[in-house]
């Protein structure tokens, strides 16, 4: 079968699993909420210092809950040693990174949603600029994170104390990533400034951390 | 390729396993003829396991040479390798036929019946709907052997497919293990348990602490001494 | 090669103390930072060595990934270990110096965020090797390598793109424009010696390593060899 058609299958299988269990979904909204409702009362501010680090505080949210999921879709494919069973077969390893990536991805969009309006609602926030460009660094920025984290995770499964290490190693990376997030969130939310350099270069992070991790998912995939 | 005598199914050349200073596999040197049920056999740590997961290409072997079906490159004989080891290698969440079908679909096989047929031929319902982590440790067993002939594979690689499995499941398959090698297919199985496997065992491979010690040929018209 | 190693080291050991002077004694004392700016003959260096060893880390990585020789393995984790240390060298110097003379201990502009990420990448490349089971530690380090310089590329980039709001101090500034010839002196005296010592710490851990992997080959090659009792 093709690179497509196992990603299809392996997506579905995935999904279909998680809509059985929701251990990921249910890790990741809990923990998101918990972190919504400490900074929101931590911090007192104005509308005009929301729309400030609205920014950074929804990254770093999502940051943390997106762990949660990817150690969970992980942990999944070490029960009963299944992934062995992708291992054995002739299934292409970019089949399977490119699978969770996507898995992971939806799980992040689906906390998204739900997160949104939380935070509009708890620091009264409102748009100065055009509400898509948040729309657009949102797509953007989720990618960014899942896709080195589909990757570390892959990577972390194989050690000790994976779930210390996957974060360990994951949010120093990602650093660039979280930037050009907060950057383009804010500019558009206080209207200052361009979003658009952000924007290309979160696009550029994506399209290169991508590749790289496709070229050496085989790699990771096959070390014992 | 068509396998005679003289071109074995699995042909193993120096192969060695070192994890840092411990030898798993010790410079083994061994041909598996093809259309045959070889009982590897053993105490814990003999490298027992190592060995199969290295013909299954989980493990790449630090020195030496592995050929399978006549060929040096491992991705391109996967399609006909089936494992099966002592944990299920299934997904719990989902059924007996799901499972099946996801792992069929990694091998390409489209024609759904297949599965159907292959959960049919372990003893087991395909039409079952309950998720196999409600499964018994048989049914399990079971399912996972269902897994690994998905594909028709001409080489089974089987890790101690018997534990915990009840007497009745046990011997169930070990007949179509018998009927499977009767066709043609290579049979590589590792058991603490090689009385269940009387009078269908082809041969016994003894391994010790890495090595191949001995070989006993049941099918063989002198009868050799067994350890 | 141990008189190689002995000859070098000495030299080294010279040279460092030969910097020492210069920057202590022989350098004058800079007209308007006082004598805290002495550790600039110790914060650039460090940190050239820095940038010397995850470069080389990185090709390491990329050559390990290819033709998987031990010895490229080695080299990466000496490189790597090196690596940080220095750059903690630079990161603890860097404030020290910074705080008398231009008022803050740190600043978020694009070099020092690079370090400071580098530092953290580099330390978490280390923490997977020392955490890693099983054989597949040297492979999934060097791919993490790759992801890792690969990144401090991206956040040199973003720093200086995204961050301009802040005060962008000018460091190293007394380096190049004009600055008495003692200090220019003082200052080469030690680049060398640091580069020396780098590559001192360098060849000694490689060593180190090489002497490791080839203790466990030889263990494990006298297992290959022995013929257990009973066996043909």
């Amino acid at each position: 079968m093709s690179v497509l058609g196992i990603l299809r299958t392996t997506l579905a299988k995935d999904l279909r699993m998680e809509w059985r269990s929701k251990d990921a979904i249910n890790s990741m909204l809990f923990f998101a909420l918990l972190v919504v409702v400490i900074f929101s009362f931590s911090f007192d501010l104005t509308a005009e210092e929301s729309r400030q680090i609205a920014g950074g505080l929804i990254w770093v949210a999502l940051l943390f809950a997106a762990v949660v999921a990817l150690n969970q879709t992980w942990a999944r494919e070490l029960r009963n040693q299944v992934l062995d069973a992708y291992r054995v077969s002739p299934a292409p390893a970019e089949s399977l990174f490119l699978a969770k990536t996507i898995g992971n991805f939806l799980f992040v969009a689906v906390l998204e949603l739900l997160m949104t309006p939380l935070f509009i609602v708890f620091y009264n926030l409102r748009s100065v600029g055009p509400v898509h460009q948040l729309v657009l660094a949102s797509l953007l920025g989720n990618w960014a994170l899942v896709v080195n984290g589909t990757f570390f995770g892959a990577i972390s499964i194989r050690t000790r104390s994976r779930e210390v290490l996957l974060p360990l190693i994951l949010f120093p990376i990602s650093i660039p990533a979280l930037l050009a997030m907060v950057g383009a969130t804010t500019s558009t939310l206080t209207g200052e400034g361009s979003a658009h350099l952000p924007l290309v270069f979160l696009g550029v992070y994506d399209v290169v951390f991508t590749l790289v991790g496709l070229f050496l998912f085989e790699t990771v995939l096959q070390a014992e | 390729m068509t396998l005679t005598p003289d071109n074995p199914a699995v042909s193993l050349n120096d192969v060695s396993k070192l994890y840092g200073r411990f030898a798993a596999l010790r410079m083994v040197t061994a041909d598996f003829a093809p259309g045959r049920l070889y009982l590897i056999l053993g105490e814990n740590g003999a490298g027992k396991s190592t060995l199969l997961r290295v013909i299954a290409g989980l493990i790449e072997p630090s020195h030496g040479k592995l050929t399978i079906l006549g060929s040096s490159d491992h991705k391109a004989v996967k399609a006909h390798l089936g494992y099966m080891a002592h944990a299920s290698m299934l997904y719990d969440e989902l059924s007996g036929r799901e499972n099946l079908a996801y792992f069929a679909n990694l091998y390409g096989i489209r024609e759904h019946a297949l599965c159907a047929q292959a959960i049919r031929t372990v003893g087991l319902d395909p039409t079952l709907e309950r998720r196999v982590g409600q499964y018994s440790q048989g049914m399990r067993q079971r399912l996972s052997l269902a897994r690994a002939i998905l594909n028709d594979p001409r080489i089974l690689l089987l890790d101690e497919p018997f534990s915990n499995v009840d007497v009745g499941s046990a011997k169930e398959m070990t007949r179509l293990l018998g009927s499977m090698r009767d066709s043609g297919k290579t049979i590589f199985l590792v058991t603490h348990q090689p009385a269940l496997l009387e009078g269908f065992a082809d041969e016994s491979v003894y391994m010790s602490a890495g090595r191949v010690i001995e070989r006993v040929d049941h099918r063989a018209p002198t009868l050799e001494a067994k350890r | 090669m141990r008189s190689k190693f002995a000859i070098f080291a000495l030299f080294t050991l010279a040279l460092l103390s030969w910097g020492l002077y210069q920057a202590l004694v022989a350098a004058p004392t800079e007209a308007t930072m006082g004598p805290v700016q002495r550790i600039f003959y110790y914060h650039v260096p460090n940190a050239w060595v820095m940038e010397l060893c995850f470069p080389l880390n990185f090709l390491a990585s990329i050559i390990y990934l290819v033709n998987r020789k031990p010895a490229v393995d080695a080299f990466a984790v000496a490189t790597a270990e090196v690596g940080v240390v220095f750059c903690t060298v630079v990161l603890l110097t860097g404030p020290i110096w910074a705080r008398p003379v231009w008022g803050i201990w740190w600043t978020w502009d694009a070099r020092l965020t690079s370090t400071l990420v580098l530092w953290l990448i580099y330390i978490g490349y280390l923490m997977l090797r020392k955490l890693s089971t099983g054989g597949s530690n040297p492979v999934l380090a060097a791919s993490f390598a790759i992801f890792g310089c690969l990144d401090a590329v991206f956040v040199f980039m973003a720093i200086r793109w995204f961050r301009t709001q802040h005060p962008q101090p000018v460091f190293g500034g007394g380096a190049n424009s004009g600055i008495d010839p003692r200090m220019m002196h003082a200052f080469l005296i030690n680049m060398l010696a640091f580069t020396c010592y780098g590559a001192l710490l360098v060849w000694i851990r490689y060593t180190l390593e090489r002497t490791r992997q080839k203790v466990d080959e030889a263990h494990a090659m006298k297992s290959l060899m022995h013929h257990e009792a009973g066996a043909k």
